[in-house]
């Protein structure tokens, strides 16, 4: 029993120590991105702003008002989809 | 029964093409460029030396541009087969899933995440991992490519799939036969050295532009070095894999590389119209200008006296050579249309012996499938024109650009490259050249193959949406202004920092 307590702590130290280094691991991540950014020149924060402009009329806009998924927003099941998708190859012809 | 509506049809290709056109001016830049910058980044790792670390920076910077404006330009494409072509990607949408759940997750993952590392790292990462992340950007963006172009030639060659008729679906029978079929295999070898191309003229025109204003003389000297090595090698591959592409366009998809050549009636030793111009006869005597003797035949076939089928040959068919005439195979595409609505009625009311049979009808007419949507035969014939100019200048301009690249090779190592202004001037010029060739490649690829989208499975006319066409042209123009936007935006941006030059700027994006 001693010796499997002493194992549980090495363990349970171990854990705490993983832990702590992984932590660390992320705050030096979160920082290297923060000062990334900090530093950015102009010409770098227009790109990203570009970019968030692009991304918002992409997705907010374009996707939402005039690119809805056809077959999505007409059926709500696989079945009705492909009996669907049938039809029209079927009557296409 | 149901006809196309041929505007709907017209505007949805014209908006396809028009995102995708628009699209490819930001790919093959960050695809080709990504590499130098990686080279140059190797170089200041292993030397120290402090202008191989401005010119990685500079380079970089004019990349980190171009990837910023282009990011994401592609996304607009998978908005469109949702919406505008929804029989389409409804019929592709298990093959298309795989393919492009790996770029999405390892490519795109790797590329975005490396990136960051690539632009704040200066100083900030260990040497060793800061140079790794450049050429794991350059690698993810490269892998990124070669999965969309497999899904893109999986519909140029349906191979490693089967139909499922209650479905309605293509589904995988194998994944390697998809992703490694010749046609993914070439046309990703063609595509990205082609990308490697543009790349290279693209520091060669900023550099001979330097050149040409006296300004960073040095700087511009090595970045052409550097880049004429990398075109030379590219462009040599781009002529190697293109005509493993035509070879493979030949068995594959007959119909593209008649119009290709604007071949109307097949012949054995058939020449390549090397330089001239088409007449709008529909036979041999069309084409006036210089022919390569019996050369078609060996690019096709890989033998002199091998027959190459023209259009009048797939379109009335020829059976010396085992072609089937093309009011055949759209009987047989009906039988096969036939077929699937038939088992669909006997599967739902429970007659067994009947689907089987219908199934079994289905499945022996399944490789005309998509005839059986034409009306006329004269439909499966693609703009010859249009596919033949497209084809011969960007050949034209291929060849042009090894001899660039070879002769600025030349120059720069006899240190003779400010005594030739002329060949600066065209270098500067190239870069327009190199954007054509490319964009004219798509163009063959894409206009060669219609009225196709998978080929001989399902035409244009049967994969679109039931929209109003009014919706079509709205985001049509819509796209026109947001992509021409960001074009004049990264010219405007790109323009302002090769102004400025090398020294002055950073590379922290």
């Amino acid at each position: 029993m001693p010796r499997e307590d002493s194992d549980m702590g090495i363990v349970a130290g171990k854990k705490r120590k993983t832990n702590k280094s992984e932590k660390e691991m992320i705050k030096k991540i979160a920082s290297f991105y923060r000062n990334g950014f900090k530093n950015m020149p102009s010409w770098g924060k227009k790109l990203w702003l570009i970019i968030l402009i692009k991304l918002f009329i992409m997705f907010a806009v374009l996707k939402i008002f005039f690119f809805p998924d056809f077959l999505n927003t007409k059926f709500d099941t696989d079945e009705q989809k492909s009996d669907y998708v049938k039809e029209q190859l079927i009557n296409k012809k | 029964m149901e006809q196309f509506s041929v505007e709907l049809v017209d505007w949805s290709r014209a908006q396809f093409a028009l995102t995708a056109i628009y699209h490819w001016f930001f790919v093959p830049l960050t695809l080709g460029l990504s590499f130098i910058v990686a080279f140059m980044h190797s170089i200041y790792y292993k030397t120290g030396d402090e202008k191989w670390k401005n010119m990685t920076k500079f380079w970089m910077k004019l990349f980190g541009i171009n990837f910023a404006i282009g990011v994401a330009t592609g996304i607009i494409l998978e908005f469109e087969f949702g919406t505008n072509w929804s029989n389409y990607s409804w019929i592709v949408g298990d093959i298309f899933g795989a393919p492009l759940a790996i770029e999405g997750i390892v490519a795109f993952f790797l590329e975005s995440t490396f990136i960051a590392v690539m632009f704040f790292g200066w100083g900030r990462v260990s040497k060793k991992f800061h140079m790794m992340s450049s050429w794991l950007v350059a690698f993810g963006s490269n892998l990124s490519a070669l999965w969309i172009l497999v899904a893109n030639a999986w519909m140029q060659n349906p191979v490693g799939t089967k139909f499922n008729m209650d479905t309605a679906r293509n589904e995988m029978i194998s994944f390697f036969d998809v992703a490694l079929s010749s046609t993914a295999i070439f046309k990703f070898t063609h595509t990205i050295s082609q990308a490697y191309v543009i790349g290279s003229l693209f520091v060669i025109a900023v550099s001979a532009w330097y050149l040409l204003k006296k300004r960073h003389l040095l700087f511009a000297k090595q970045s052409i070095l550097i880049a004429s090595v990398f075109g030379l090698v590219s462009a040599v591959c781009v002529a190697f894999t293109g005509d493993s592409s035509a070879y493979d366009v030949a068995q594959k998809q007959p119909m593209k590389l008649a119009a290709m050549e604007g071949l109307y009636d097949g012949e054995q030793n058939a020449d390549l119209y090397a330089f001239g111009f088409l007449n709008n006869r529909k036979d041999n005597s069309n084409f006036k200008g210089i022919r390569i003797p019996s050369m078609l035949s060996i690019m096709a076939y890989r033998d002199p006296n091998a027959f190459v089928a023209g259009v009048n040959d797939i379109l009335n068919g020829n059976e010396a050579q085992g072609i089937l005439p093309t009011e055949t195979r759209m009987e047989k595409g009906r039988i096969a249309i036939q077929a699937l609505a038939d088992y669909t009625l006997a599967k739902k009311a429970g007659d067994k012996e009947l689907a089987q049979q219908k199934y079994i009808e289905f499945e022996e007419n399944y490789a005309h499938f998509g005839y059986g949507f034409f009306q006329d035969k004269e439909e499966v014939v693609p703009h010859v024109k249009l596919t033949f100019y497209s084809f011969h200048i960007m050949v034209g301009f291929g060849l042009f650009f090894i001899a660039l690249f070879a002769w600025l090779l030349y120059a720069s190592m006899k240190n003779k490259l400010e005594k030739h202004k002329w060949v600066l001037r065209l270098s500067v010029w190239s870069l327009l050249f190199g954007y054509i060739a490319s964009e004219l490649g798509w163009l063959v690829a894409e206009i060669g193959r219609q009225p196709w989208t998978i080929q001989d499975i399902l035409p244009v006319g049967a994969a679109t949406s039931h929209l109003s066409v009014g919706n079509v042209q709205t985001t049509f123009f819509l796209f026109l202004a947001l992509f021409t936007v960001l074009l004049i935006a990264e010219i405007k941006i790109m323009v302002f920092q090769i102004r400025k030059g090398p020294e002055k700027g950073g590379s922290h994006v």
